[in-house]
């Protein structure tokens, strides 16, 4: 059942073995605090990337530079055979391309449900409002959440609003998604549904980078676990390696911290 | 009672002067003030400058100066001219400098709003590939227009009220200088002032209640 990267590269569309995101040696700062340090990642082609680590670690800057909402003082990141563009259309082309759900929703709060999963293929890609809409039916369908197409977002749960937010980002046919903790800010009740969306997009060979908490979501879905702790990548490795057999102490304590309860 | 009834037709001739020119205007600074808090936001450090010393600049400059300037400066110093008629040209200057002045109010009021809107928003919409502009005009503006729905009245409500100093710009017709005028025949008339006050507040009233329940109505649940 586990998979390895490599196996999984030769297995994607097109045979394209070029990874399709690397980054190369990322350094970023907060002030005088270093939170990204010479980070070397490489993201293939339909493959599910966990990232996991205490807070304050990093993930979360490292799942944000890139699609460029952080920028990076060193470094380079590739996307798909390109540096990131720096700004203006290149950088709102590219991000059209990777898709990203938020740990708070970020439902366009003045847009209805269907507003919000139409808005960027009619304004991105120009598509005509009737394809663009039967497209987010679709979309809104496979995420259970056709029949509220037509509230607002303050109207529907969280659990919900993020299943909408997953629409939202597969509306624009990415390459990628990053999942920024997507269910940390979620009641436990509702953890799974969303859970459940990601796994059924992991199955169907979609590229994901997922910073989370759920090990149980890491267990099923990921192709490769990456723990990150102090603005470090410490160790990498399958799931199940990482899961009952990590190699460095500082990945073992932060299991035993979250494991053992 | 008697100078209000017989200098009426002129009075409501000149109240029709602020009107016209409250309606211009209002109409005029919700776009510039628009256009101006674009620039205020703007992810260009020299635009997002010029747009804050502009705005500093008017909006701490009183109306009457401001008035004065377009018509002796800007109209006689300069040559600005709108129209070889002095009537049409008169209240073309008083719409630049009204204008000018109350899109500073309107652009602050929208930059108050704009910081209503959760950070979220904007990252959101720029994720999606949005560009800035479309970020603004689909995703942040409209939420930030229902957050201020109130205060714009407000600034609209002050414009209006602001139209009666457009004597300042050399526009000799609106109402505040038919009543001088009217004093300076007749002799200072508390009817025709109090006849004044309540053409205003029957203009003024109802965009206060009006906008207290649009903001109401429209405001975004989050």
């Amino acid at each position: 059942m586990p998979f390895t990267c490599i196996t999984l590269t030769t297995m994607t569309e097109n045979g394209d073995a070029t990874p399709l995101v690397s980054l190369v040696g990322v350094n970023k700062h907060f002030g005088a605090l270093h939170v990204l340090k010479n980070i070397d990642l490489t993201v293939d082609r339909g493959e599910v990337l966990v990232v996991i680590g205490p807070s304050g670690g990093g993930k979360s800057t490292l799942c944000r530079t890139i699609n460029r909402l952080e920028t990076i003082d060193e470094g380079q990141i590739i996307f798909d055979g390109t540096p990131l563009p720096e700004e203006g259309r290149a950088l709102a082309r590219l991000r059209s391309e990777v898709g990203m759900v938020f740990q708070s929703f970020n439902l366009f709060a003045h847009k209805t449900i269907l507003g919000n999963v139409t808005l960027g293929p009619m304004k991105v890609r120009k598509k005509a409002r009737k394809e663009a809409s039967t497209r987010a039916m679709e979309l809104l369908d496979r995420v259970g959440i056709a029949n509220q197409a037509d509230k607002y977002p303050a109207q529907l749960s969280g659990g919900q609003q993020q299943r909408v937010a997953i629409a939202r980002a597969l509306a624009m046919d990415p390459k990628l998604i990053l999942f920024d903790e997507p269910t940390s800010a979620l009641d436990p009740e509702m953890v799974q549904e969303v859970l459940d969306v990601m796994i059924g997009l992991a199955r169907d060979g979609m590229t994901m980078v997922v910073v989370t908490h759920e090990m149980g979501f890491a267990r099923r879905a990921a192709n490769r676990v990456v723990f990150m702790a102090d603005g470090q990548i410490i160790e990498q490795n399958t799931p199940d390696e990482f899961f009952t057999n990590a190699r460095t102490d500082r990945a073992r304590d932060f299991l035993s911290k979250i494991l053992t309860h | 009672m008697d100078e209000l009834i017989e200098y009426a037709p002129d009075l409501l001739a000149g109240f029709a002067e602020n009107l016209k020119l409250s309606a211009v205007c209002g109409v005029l600074s919700l776009i510039f003030g628009t256009i101006l808090v674009g620039i205020r936001v703007s992810p260009t450090p020299v635009l997002r400058a010029a747009g804050t010393a502009y705005v500093n600049i008017a909006r701490n400059t009183p109306l009457t100066l401001v008035l004065a300037f377009s018509s002796l400066g800007l109209s006689d110093q300069i040559g600005l001219i709108f129209s070889d008629e002095p009537s049409t040209n008169g209240f073309w200057l008083v719409v630049l400098g009204l204008t000018a002045y109350t899109s500073t109010f309107v652009c602050e009021s929208l930059r108050s709003g704009i910081n209503t809107v959760p950070f979220g928003q904007a990252e959101a919409a720029r994720a999606i590939g949005l560009t800035f502009l479309q970020s603004l005009s689909l995703i942040i503006l409209p939420q930030a227009f229902r957050a201020v729905i109130a205060p714009l009245g407000n600034v609209m409500i002050a414009m209006i009220k602001n139209t009666t100093v457009a004597i300042a710009a050399g526009y000799l017709a609106d109402v505040a200088f038919v009543m001088k005028d009217t004093f300076d025949t007749t002799g200072v008339s508390i009817p025709i002032f109090l006849g004044i006050v309540v053409a205003f507040m029957v203009v003024v009233l109802p965009i206060g209640f009006l906008t207290g329940w649009l903001a109401k109505r429209l405001a975004v649940a989050r």
